[in-house]
């Protein structure tokens, strides 16, 4: 079980231990041709999230992507791990934007992204402001909810309902759109763990040889994912 | 004081598709010839390798071979009353970055204008009468011709590397091509390429309700090719990282492939990246350029680069916004209609149909950026202006490019965003649609243009370009009649669900969603100096040693992807610049 995994939370820690025997059979040949297996979510040491935050982070991405049912749940992915390294590289700095002033926050969400922050700097503000609203709303902070509550809150948030200034305005879309990304993006970002994800809905990852494969119509492509480093599942 | 270098015959602004062609045109009369390029130099080895080109999160998401906006950008309003706002993260269009330019990392869909297109204000003047012309529509004709520009439009076809089918040689229709096209001299230097099951799907559907499909040309090798250059290209394998990607094998048609590699060889032709130009000089005649000043990044230092000939290649946007830097072309003014250099901006109108189905399987990840078949039944020179109520056209296509998954993943309406119906919605759902989609035209417009903008600033002090533009009527009806001309195709397809995104009266422009890199006009060509800034041979109306690229020369867009006109358009220059002003430099018109 060392790869599975584990959660600060008895609740959330039975669920990952229910998907993760339903997926044991990926998670073991990937863990075969990883060298060290890595470091079980309850234990990962976050480099850029608080403690609060990173508690946020895996009860959130869980929701966003429960474990339930078929296929990996953001947690089993590792996808909050992804969003950690996320912050710490050029997307959460907006390294590659323009972020000069003067800025107009409140501006039409057409616009594009107009807060003066980074990503990481929407995150990093916008988790209190949320949790407290939880804490108000439901009686407890984001992670201490229940699952139905908890989608409840995520729902006022994605509908805008929660009372955040303008220069936080787009953390639910920047939430979702990064455990999606962690969800389906290249393992050696840290998500996508053991390419469960690529696995579930049959996409092939980085083989990207097809020419034999245009004219078998309506015939389901046989193989299974690759990774960039070259990990097989 | 800048660094002065020593004075060339020509420079040439930006290494992408035209400052490719261009130099490696002009190479060829020995000119002494360096062209500037602001981004980094890139090759298929070893920038696009394989597996670690194939990286959508790296490349298709976080657009790792685009330009980036920290350096160099610009602001977007929809009207003349809105204050612009910084485009401060890419979305709705992609410019390049480096060496081959959005060459790079395009799709590779290549087309000429159907005929209607060059001629479109006569078209319509001939056939209903100017009064059909919205009042704040600035339609123009092209002052060339189809037939002037046909050998150019053959000559890029053959270097770039087009697989196709021709419709139409020399007037004789040809079965399986597109019978709507412009009459061609040849046939595409390669066969079309084999398509995916949706686009076999929507070519026998198209051709039961009697309509004309014909496989999409594009610049993806279908077979080994070598260009007159040297230059070769194997067959492409359907990798399906190709629109945002560079090619990892020599399948994609762009600079690198097509070019660079024969131009590299050319004693008299050399290139600096890192080289960003900031603004063309000007002798003191006014007539004239001097050469270009640009900024050297390894150096961190201004320098001027002299020569005689300034060649403006640096993609639409960053051509105009150097000439209004540079004070090339009067700036357009659209209160009182008067200047050149900015006017008539114009974009893309595309609409699509997503149908699903639940037992068929449709492998999304196999594909290429110009794969599937296409109609022009309901193209530009087709439709009856007057009985429809819009100028303008599309074509219409069915082909996969990618399965890329965090961007690509169509879900029933309804389907949540997340959570558990999100899940089970991917998993059902993930390789069991097709899409059906047009591309059309976009006409000028009275107040989408592009100026300096009042407030923001780039990195080196200057006034970033803004745009104002938005969606018009106009448009939006042509999108419309699309939209019922698909319905009928989507439904003899018999999807379990069907859905569609067509822009709708009223809807203003989204900078966010991606839509294309096809930005035109703002250095338009025309037949007069009032009426735009550069003339029929790209050359610029008041400085006859400046010649501008691209698709900012187009009086307003097509109806189809720019790279076969602006291609074409180069050649055409490259033509002029060799035959008739090398030997006596002056206004060619
Ligand atoms: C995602 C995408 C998909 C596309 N798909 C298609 C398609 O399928 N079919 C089609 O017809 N077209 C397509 N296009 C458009 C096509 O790429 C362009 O039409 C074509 O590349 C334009 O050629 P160009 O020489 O004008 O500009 P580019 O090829 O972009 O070259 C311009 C070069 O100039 C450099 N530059 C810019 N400013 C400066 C400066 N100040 N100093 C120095 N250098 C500078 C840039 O870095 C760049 O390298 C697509 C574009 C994108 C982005
Ligand atoms: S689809 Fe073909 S042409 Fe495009 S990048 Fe892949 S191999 Fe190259």
């Amino acid at each position: 079980m060392t790869d599975l995994p584990g959660l600060p939370s008895r609740r959330s820690f039975l669920k990952a231990t229910a998907a993760g025997a339903a997926l044991s059979g990926l998670a073991v040949s990937a863990k075969a041709r990883t060298a060290e297996p890595p470091v079980p979510l309850d234990q990962y040491q976050p480099e850029f999230f608080t403690p609060a935050e990173w508690t946020f982070v895996l009860a959130a991405t869980a929701r966003l992507i429960p474990s339930e049912g078929d296929g990996p749940g953001a947690l089993e992915a590792r996808v909050p791990v992804f969003i950690d390294r996320e912050m710490m590289g050029g997307y959460g700095a907006a390294a590659d934007w323009y972020m000069e002033g003067p800025h107009q926050p409140d501006a039409d969400p057409f616009r594009g992204w107009q807060t003066p922050l980074t990503p990481a700097e929407v995150y990093r503000g916008a988790i209190p402001v949320f949790d407290a609203w939880c804490q108000q709303t439901h009686g407890g902070a984001f992670a201490e909810l229940d699952a139905a509550k908890q989608d409840a809150a995520l729902t006022a948030l994605q509908k805008g309902e929660v009372a955040l200034d303008p220069t936080l305005k787009d953390f639910f879309s920047i939430l979702l759109q990064n455990t999606k990304e962690g969800y389906f993006a290249d393992p050696m970002y840290g998500g996508n763990h053991g390419m469960q994800a690529w696995t579930f809905i049959g996409f092939p990852g980085a083989r990207a040889n097809f020419k034999e494969w245009v004219p078998r119509y309506n015939v389901e492509y046989p193989l299974g994912p690759v990774s960039i480093k070259g990990e097989r599942a | 004081m800048a660094r002065q270098e020593k004075k060339k015959d020509v420079v040439i602004v930006g290494l992408g598709w035209t400052g490719s062609i261009i130099g490696m045109e002009l190479a060829q009369e020995g000119l002494e010839i360096v062209a500037l390029e602001r981004g980094h130099d890139q090759d298929t080895v070893p920038n696009f390798q394989y597996p670690q080109m194939i990286d959508e999160l790296k490349y298709g998401v976080r657009l790792g071979m685009m330009q980036k906006p920290r350096q160099s950008t610009l602001t977007i309003r929809r009207n003349l009353e809105e204050s612009a706002l910084p485009y401060r993260s890419l979305g709705s269009f992609l410019p390049g970055n480096g060496v081959g330019g959005a060459g790079t990392h395009w799709n590779g869909l290549n087309w000429r204008p159907m005929l209607a297109e060059y001629k479109l204000r006569s078209h319509v003047e001939q056939n209903w009468g100017a009064g059909i012309i919205p009042e704040d529509m600035q339609l123009m004709d092209y002052p060339v011709t189809y037939e002037e520009l046909e050998p150019h439009f053959a000559r890029f076809e053959r270097v770039a590397g087009i697989s196709g089918n021709a419709g139409n040689i020399n007037g004789q229709i040809i079965e399986g091509g597109n019978p709507f096209e412009a009459p061609r001299s040849s046939d595409y230097p390669m066969p079309a390429m084999p398509s995916t099951y949706d686009g076999a799907k929507f070519a026998e559907a198209a051709k039961s309700l009697g309509l004309h499909p014909f496989a999409r040309p594009g610049g993806i090798a279908s077979t080994s090719y070598v260009n007159e250059y040297g230059m070769q290209m194997g067959p492409c394998n359907h990798c399906g990282f190709c629109e945002r990607y560079g090619c990892y094998q020599y399948s994609k048609s762009s600079p690198q492939t097509a070019i660079l590699d024969a131009l590299r060889k050319k004693p008299n032709f050399s290139y600096r990246t890192g080289a960003e130009v900031l603004r063309v000089e000007m002798a003191e005649d006014g007539k004239t350029a001097t050469g270009v000043t640009y900024y050297d990044e390894a150096a961190q230092e201004e320098v001027f680069q002299p020569a005689d000939l300034v060649i403006l290649a640096a993609y639409q946007l960053h051509n105009v916004h150097l000439m209004l830097l540079s004070g090339i072309g009067q700036p357009y003014d659209p209160r009182t209609g008067q200047g050149v250099t900015g006017k008539n901006y114009a974009y893309q109108m595309n609409g699509g149909y997503t149908l699903f189905y639940e037992n068929e399987v449709f492998n999304p990840f196999i594909g290429t950026g110009a794969n599937g078949f296409s109609i022009d039944d309901y193209g530009i020179g087709q439709i009856d202006f007057g009985t429809e109520g819009f100028i303008g056209g599309s074509y219409i296509s069915s082909g996969q490019s990618n399965g890329q998954p965090i961007r690509s993943m169509p879900l029933p309406a309804g389907t949540p965003a997340w959570g558990q119906g999100w899940k089970d919605g991917i998993k059902k759902w993930y390789g069991h649609s097709m899409s059906i989609g047009s591309h059309g035209s976009h006409m000028a417009y009275r107040n989408n243009y592009l100026d300096l903008d009042p407030t923001y600033k780039d990195r080196h002090g200057r006034p970033l370009m803004r745009m104002t533009f938005n969606w018009h009527d106009n448009e939006v009806r042509m999108t419309q009649f699309m939209r019922e001309k698909i319905r009928p195709i989507a439904e003899a397809l018999k999807p379990d669900s069907m859905q569609d995104a067509f822009k709708k009266q009223g809807q203003m422009y989204d900078v966010r969603p991606y839509q294309t890199t096809h930005n035109t006009g703002g250095a338009i060509m025309s037949e007069t100096p009032d009426q735009g800034a550069v003339n029929k041979f790209s050359q610029a109306w008041d400085k006859h040693n400046v010649f501008v690229m691209g698709a900012g020369n187009f009086v307003q867009n097509t109806q189809y992807n720019p790279t076969g006109l602006v291609g074409g358009l180069a050649y055409h220059t490259a033509q002029a610049i060799r035959t008739q002003y090398l030997s006596n430099p002056r206004p060619l018109v």
